[in-house]
């Protein structure tokens, strides 16, 4: 397979995703008016010139660094639970019902209760986006590590390989395609989360800027922290995607059956 | 290429044949599980394995073939007696010189080809000059030639499963363990694996054990075969086959072929029926 076809495969879905984005936003912006929906053409002007103000890095900084240390917790935490989950059956037999039941409870709900646990600040937003993210990449990972196709362990024995090579030569990259396709769907819950978490009660972020211009009825500020909050996603979206099409590589089409 | 088990004598003189292998009075118990009565899978079974030869097992469907290969294997541990590789006590591990093929497909979908043929060699630090070396000849010899950088999605069930012969060929085993190899396979590509696996054992000089439910198969390409009882699975016979050491395929036609999967299958008919009785009253 080239690089080039893969690039151009992997990036072609997100462009014509974004052009459709814009063309809907115009549609809406005739529909709607200027105290709704303003038109693409200044707002991302107005985003252009908001990017380059001195006041507005802190708060991108605040959120990314929100972002990045709940998107650490969510996959660091989620692989090792995952983990020790799906190697220890009886333990992730009992535990998958209660993860299944808690990914399904609406996190929002909880804020409260987070905000009185960490307090108004930067804690309260990691918390909370970890708290979104982390368990799909244990359900994941818990899934990856118990379906390992026990012929891969017993080729590995039949191949004299220490316990830490069957780890890392067999079990890593055995799991790894489906562990990773957790961690996507982990990143994008926790930007969520995150984004969330700054809407309530924070004090700094995007989030905040958004809240302050919803008061203020600014609608060109609140487009362009959307469409800015927007290409990110789907940019890191497109990217982990190509990385997960990349691992899935060997995955089989389909199982060749027995006669 | 492959250091071999010194060759043998003529048939028919036992004390002529060096022992590669031997099994004494082992048996296979699974304990029982919740629902589950205990299950008797094995024996008690003794034989020796030939330097040299190959050995076909053959036996209705649940009758412990599977169980026989990982008991010698060292894949599994025997409930009671001993195995025995080369002089030495086989317990819970694969012995160094003896290479096991799977039913399944056991390449790995993440490396390519080559890099799977490799794969044992590069654990075993074997250096790179002489990995290489191996890697192409094994990979020449199993004709995958062509495909040394494709993964194994991109190729048929043959195709995989002549990786994985390919990635034990490379360790040079003096004693090669399929388990039913070509159970996945349609008839043609069988009776061609065949061929090369005789080809491959004539060249290696390996003593080869081959787990099959194919009475064809066993018949066309063993010096001996194993015919197992229904479960717990033991010797009702071991057939001499007497065909000459330069077989292939066109064995089949001649005469008295068919005179010994006959005879195989009379055996085995009515462990097949009981094997099928045991089957229905587990249901």
């Amino acid at each position: 397979m080239s690089g080039g076809m893969l690039t151009l495969r992997a990036w072609r879905d997100p462009i014509l995703v974004a052009i459709s984005l814009v063309a809907l936003w115009q549609v809406l912006h005739e529909i709607a008016g200027d105290s709704a929906v303003t038109a693409p053409a200044p707002t991302l002007a107005h985003l252009w010139e908001m990017i380059g103000q001195a006041r507005f890095l802190p708060h991108l900084r605040e959120t990314s660094l929100a972002f990045l240390q709940a998107l650490a917790i969510a996959c660091g935490g989620g692989v090792l639970i995952g983990v020790v989950l799906g190697g220890h059956k009886l333990t992730g037999e009992v535990a998958e019902p209660i993860l299944v039941a808690l990914y399904s409870v609406p996190k929002i709900t909880l804020y409260p209760v987070i905000l009185l646990l960490f307090g108004l600040g930067m804690p309260a937003k990691v918390a909370f986006g970890a708290l979104h993210g982390i368990i799909p990449v244990v359900l994941f990972t818990m899934n990856a590590v118990r379906n390992v196709n026990r012929t891969y362990l017993r080729a590995g024995r039949a191949m004299r390989l220490t316990p830490a090579q069957t780890g890392w030569y067999v079990l890593v990259p055995a799991t790894l395609p489906e562990i990773f396709s957790g961690l996507r769907i982990g990143f994008s819950l926790t930007l969520l989360g995150t984004m969330l978490g700054e809407l309530f009660a924070s004090q700094r972020g995007l989030g905040f800027l958004l809240m302050t211009a919803i008061d203020l009825h600014d609608v060109k500020t609140i487009l362009s922290i959307a469409v800015l909050i927007s290409i990110f996603a789907i940019a890191a979206n497109a990217a982990l995607l190509a990385i997960d099409k990349h691992l899935h590589r060997g995955a089989a089409p389909e199982v060749s059956g027995k006669p | 290429m492959i250091a071999g088990a010194p060759r043998l004598a003529a048939v028919g003189d036992e004390a002529a044949y060096k022992i590669h292998a031997r099994l004494e009075g082992v048996t296979r118990v699974y304990p029982p599980r919740a629902g589950h009565a205990e299950v008797h899978a094995l024996g008690p079974i003794s034989f020796d394995l030939r330097a040299g030869e190959f050995f076909s097992v053959v036996g209705p469907s649940g009758c412990g073939k599977s169980t026989l290969l990982d008991v010698l294997a060292g894949l599994a541990v025997p409930s009671a007696g001993t195995v025995e590789f080369e002089g030495k006590p086989v317990h819970g591990e694969v012995p160094d010189g003896v290479g096991v093929v799977f039913q399944e497909d056991a390449s790995f979908p993440w490396l390519t080809v080559e890099d799977n043929v490799a794969f044992g060699l590069r654990r075993a630090g074997v250096d790179a000059a002489e990995s290489k070396r191996r890697v192409d000849f094994a990979v020449a010899f199993m004709g995958l030639r062509d495909f040394s950088r494709a993964y194994p999605s991109q190729l048929s069930g043959g195709m995989r499963q002549r990786v994985c012969i390919a990635r034990t060929l490379v360790m040079q085993p003096r004693l090669i363990l399929l388990d039913e190899p070509f159970g996945a396979l349609d008839q043609q590509t069988r009776l061609l694996m065949g061929d090369e696996l005789l080809r491959l054992w004539r060249e290696t000089s390996a003593t080869v054990l081959l787990i099959t439910h194919a009475l064809d198969e066993a018949n066309l390409l063993s010096d001996r075969i194993g015919v197992m009882s229904a479960r717990p699975g033991r010797f009702l016979d071991i057939v001499e086959t007497g065909w000459p050491r330069d077989r292939d395929s066109r064995l089949a036609e001649r005469a008295d072929f068919g005179a010994v999967t006959s005879r195989l299958w009379s055996y085995l008919r009515g462990e097949s029926l009981r094997a099928l009785g045991q089957g229905t009253a587990a249901r």
